[in-house]
């Protein structure tokens, strides 16, 4: 290979897609090493704070799209505080300045503020896509700063971010000449939307294939969007209220029908019980459903709408959808690959989904291979089935809503359920477990779980082999996280050096003491150690007594880019 | 010393676990003023004692669900008597027979309809009430209200616990409160696998509850963008179904023997199973659970004898009074046309509905 000119070389990596293979490819030699960094136009780094961005424009200096991640997972669950980090303006202004070409960015938990979103928009022309996940920071100012001054945007995709609504306006910051969006997803936004202007945009934008509405569009925009937009792919309805007699609706089923296009559908933000027949008729096409944030749906309505979701690949719902409901979808959605199912709020006469439901799933779809399921209740017996029905689990997680319940039937730890599941699921690269556990688990994790890449864990385990367990055993795990359970020092000390083959590990409410995390920052320089100490619960009183604290939350990552400069008061490095 | 309960219970032959529950009883009886503890949905108290028999505190600011629990459990003395909230200790004590026997045989339900129980100790108690809770057959034992109501709740786990007056009227009570323990664990499952659901999702999602029930932070794990999203979306379909197109229909719905009436909006469903599941969620002892089901798809009329097998098989039967005025049976017309016609709704003594059969059935004949 090495007296193949480099254009070969680099021609040929063209075809390595994966970052994972990219960044095996650039560890064979330097001159690979070279190509394949110059050429590497997707970067994705899964800690912000692992690396800092002038390194990484100038290692990859054809770079085109970044992906981002910052706060640690259990910042979604409100264990992290706010200000915690994960800025991305530094990076914005690393890339301008070092005249990055960028034209995507991806960002996931991290906080954005609208400096940066202006920064961003101004700085690089031939950005096109922004998409930003579980963010925050940022307002609908920033939002029009995109739309004004991206004028080759073609994707901005805003998924469950907390944003700061200034009134609408900022849809009528897009370029009044044809646009180039092909994505627009605004579904998150709480506030007043300029309708007018969301129907101009619509009508000026041929390319529009994807379009996610939030709740304050009407059911007869919808419509009027629908009749302008029948080329859609992917379509999240903001509001359904109706009355099923008016003229609006009748509209809205006549425009429903041209729309043959529709493969994915989401939203009824709000909406009213009856009536989703409207939408029956394109239900044959769709590969992909979410209805988890309309606790409003009846199970019964779900279900008629169900009966006909043949293609089903992707389906995310409450759990009203009720264990007969889930038979349903068990019968009729013979290719469905995800399943995710949300608590949800307590409707009367609403039923909740218990193990038969995930039992009758996993006889019915073959092809399952990645599940979220909350549920009340769980049994070794159901676990151990579904294991067998469904040898190809990618990502498993269970969380039964009693977090220390155990099996429902025999009151035994659910660890031979879970069990099963890694020795079956041979494959599966993440899991989260719940309920009653003990050690033996971990056990069996640390046995089977060989491509096991993110492990979540609360309230499970009785001691530090729980965690020995899991370290020594799972070679390939990037993440961990550990919540309220009884893991110590022993645990946390056993293995330091396998901390900078992973990503991150968190650990809270557990058994680690300062002394036993200054000890591991001692030994391994290149981790962050940090301790998130809020509200004073540690203080630094002076002598060895301290060491003995119990540490509330401890968050460690491998980084080549040392200690982080912009951590808050209440985040110590070790 | 032992309290006059467990003398009463040693008269009937005593087995283990009828011991442990009634320990427990009397450690609640030695509390004496029960201490009050938030009970979460895991059922843990504060202490995190998961095996403590705590009391969760009757705030007001509790969330409406519970506070519609707390309503629709029936308090049969009169208003005011502390008797209902005796029921959650008793409760919880139970639920950790859950895997054992009732000590005692169950009574066929009908055992004591028109009962020659001495009516001691009675405030104002309704018999009808306490005959028709489904699957408690606990009145057949007594008809004393303040045992009964105690052994009733479905939702107890919600609700306050004051001290009160109840123990003096378990003591009182010795040889009813024995078999109303022993029973408890045959009610006691259903109820138990229900209210920690509720209690979870009142708590996960509605921000509204001060924090009565001790919530574990970040639990369970959903994103906090969705449960505020879901939290904001569950009230505002509440209001919402005032504002859509087709209007909100609330109406009354009364039950004979209950203090307090319950409004339900018709519009939420769509079938008269749906309603009667939530009505029986709502008061927790009516089984109209045939009504309408039986009906052919689409029609859901009751034949005559259907409506005999329903009058028969519950103590209390669901009728609603119609634009006309006049009181009819639940689940003749078509489920569209009830909620039109329907003004408020009466969960009446099955006694007194027998009347209305003949009537109801020629009424849907006519409709043939």
């Amino acid at each position: 290979m090495n007296y193949f000119p480099d254009e070969v070389l680099e021609h040929i990596f063209d075809f390595v897609g994966s970052h994972k293979d990219r960044n095996s490819v650039s560890q064979v030699c330097k001159l690979w090493y070279r190509i394949e960094s110059y050429s590497r136009q997707k970067v994705f780094v899964g800690n912000c704070y692992a690396i800092g961005p002038e390194r990484v424009a100038e290692r990859f200096s054809g770079l085109k799209s970044i992906t981002l991640k910052g706060k640690p997972h259990f910042a979604d669950f409100n264990l992290v505080p706010p200000d915690w980090g994960g800025f991305v303006y530094p990076w914005i202004e690393a890339f301008a300045r070092s005249r990055v070409g960028l034209e995507e960015l991806r960002l996931k938990r991290m906080v954005v503020s609208d400096e940066s979103l202006e920064l961003l928009s101004r700085s690089f022309p031939n950005f096109k896509s922004l998409v930003l996940v579980s963010c925050e920071g940022f307002t609908t100012d920033g939002l029009a700063a995109v739309a004004a001054y991206c004028r080759q945007l073609k994707e901005l995709d805003l998924q469950e971010n907390d944003v700061e609504d200034h009134r609408g306006h900022w849809l009528s910051c897009f370029p009044e000449s044809s646009t180039s969006l092909v994505s627009l997803n605004f579904a998150c936004l709480k506030g007043d939307i300029n309708l007018p202007a969301l129907e101009r945009l619509v009508a000026r934008s041929p390319n529009l294939k994807s379009l996610r509405l939030s709740r304050a569009v009407p059911l007869d925009v919808l419509q009027r969007i629908l009749i302008r937009a029948p080329q859609l792919l992917d379509l999240g309805v903001g509001s359904y209220l109706h009355d099923p007699d008016s003229e609006n609706y009748n509209k809205l089923v006549t425009a429903i029908q041209k729309c043959k296009s529709v493969r994915s559908l989401s939203g009824f933000l709000d909406v009213a019980p009856h009536c989703l027949s409207a939408f029956h008729i394109i239900c044959p096409n769709l590969t992909s459903l979410n209805l988890s944030y309309a606790p409003g749906i009846y199970d019964n309505e779900l279900i008629k709408l169900l009966r006909h979701c043949h293609k089903l690949q992707r389906l995310w719902i409450l759990d009203c959808i009720g264990d007969k409901g889930l038979e349903v979808v068990a019968s009729t959605c013979k290719d469905l690959e995800e399943l995710r199912v949300f608590p949800s709020d307590p409707y009367v006469g609403q039923a909740a989904v218990t193990e038969e439901g995930l039992v009758a799933i996993s006889r019915g779809c073959q092809k399952l291979n990645s599940i979220l399921y909350f549920c009340q209740q769980m049994t070794n017996a159901a676990l151990i089935t579904v294991a067998k029905n469904c040898p190809n689990f990618v990502r498993f997680r269970l969380c039964i809503l009693d977090p220390t319940k155990p099996d429902a039937v025999t009151q035994q730890p659910l660890d031979e359920g879970f069990g099963a599941i890694v020795q079956a699921c041979k494959d599966l690269k993440r899991l989260s477990l719940s309920g009653l556990l003990t050690d033996q688990v971990f056990l069996y994790i640390g046995m089977y779980a060989e491509q096991l890449e993110m492990l979540s864990i609360a309230f499970a385990g009785d001691s530090d082999k729980g965690m020995q367990y899991v370290l020594k055993g799972c070679k390939k795990l990037r993440k961990l996280e550990i919540r309220d359970s009884p893991f110590g020092n022993a645990a946390l000390l056993m293995d330091v050096a396998k901390y900078e083959t992973m990503r991150s590990l968190w650990m809270s409410s557990c058994e680690v003491t300062l002394g036993g995390c200054k000890a591991l920052a001692k030994r391994m320089p290149g981790l962050n150690v940090e301790i998130i100490n809020e509200n004073d619960q540690m203080e630094f009183v002076g002598g060895c007594d301290d060491d003995r604290q119990k540490v509330e939350k401890m968050y460690l990552y491998r980084t080549l880019a040392g200690q982080r400069r912009d951590a808050p008061e209440f985040v110590w490095t070790l | 010393m032992t309290p006059p309960l467990l003398g009463g219970v040693e008269e009937v032959a005593s087995s283990a676990s009828l011991l442990a529950s009634s320990t427990s009883v009397e450690s609640v009886c030695e509390n004496g003023s029960a201490e009050l503890k938030e009970r979460n949905y895991m059922g843990l108290s504060d202490s995190s004692s998961s095996g403590d028999s705590s009391a969760i505190s009757a705030v007001t600011g509790e969330s409406k669900t519970s506070l519609n629990l707390k309503a629709t459990e029936l308090r049969l003395g009169l208003p005011g008597s502390q008797s209902p909230e005796r029921n959650s200790d008793l409760c919880l004590f139970a639920s950790t027979q859950l895997d054992e026997k009732p000590l005692f045989p169950l009574h066929p339900v009908n055992d004591n309809h028109g009962s020659s129980m001495p009516k001691n100790l009675l405030l104002g108690n309704k018999r009808g009430f306490s005959d028709a809770m489904d699957g408690f057959s606990e009145d057949k034992f007594t008809s004393d209200s303040e045992v009964n109501a105690m052994l009733s709740p479905r939702s107890s786990q919600n609700l306050g616990l004051k001290p009160g007056s109840i123990l003096e009227n378990l003591s009182s009570q010795p040889a009813k409160a024995k078999e109303v323990v022993g029973q408890k664990p045959a009610q006691e499952r259903p109820l138990v696998s229900n209210d920690p659901r509720a209690n979870n999702r009142s708590s996960a999602n509605n921000s509204s509850a001060p924090a009565t029930k001790a919530q574990v932070v970040g639990w369970p794990p959903i994103r906090s963008f969705r449960k505020n999203s879901l939290a904001t979306l569950s009230k505002n379909t509440e209001e919402v179904d005032g504002k859509a197109g087709a209007s909100a229909l609330y109406v009354k719905i009364s039950m004979d023997g209950a203090p307090y009436l319950r409004k339900v909006d018709l519009r939420n469903y769509s079938a008269y199973k749906e309603l009667s599941l939530a009505l029986e969620k709502m008061f927790s002892c009516f089984t109209i659970g045939q009504c309408g089901s039986h009906g052919t798809s689409g029609r859901e009329m009751l034949t005559e004898s259907k409506l005999k097998d329903l009058l028969h098989g519950s103590e209390y039967v669901l009728t609603y009074e119609d634009k006309d005025g006049d009181w009819m049976l639940v689940g003749d017309v078509p489920w569209e046309m009830f909620i039109e016609t329907c003004k408020r709704m009466r969960i009446m003594k099955g006694s007194d509905a027998i009347g209305l059969a003949p009537r109801a059935v020629e009424k849907s004949r006519n409709k043939d």
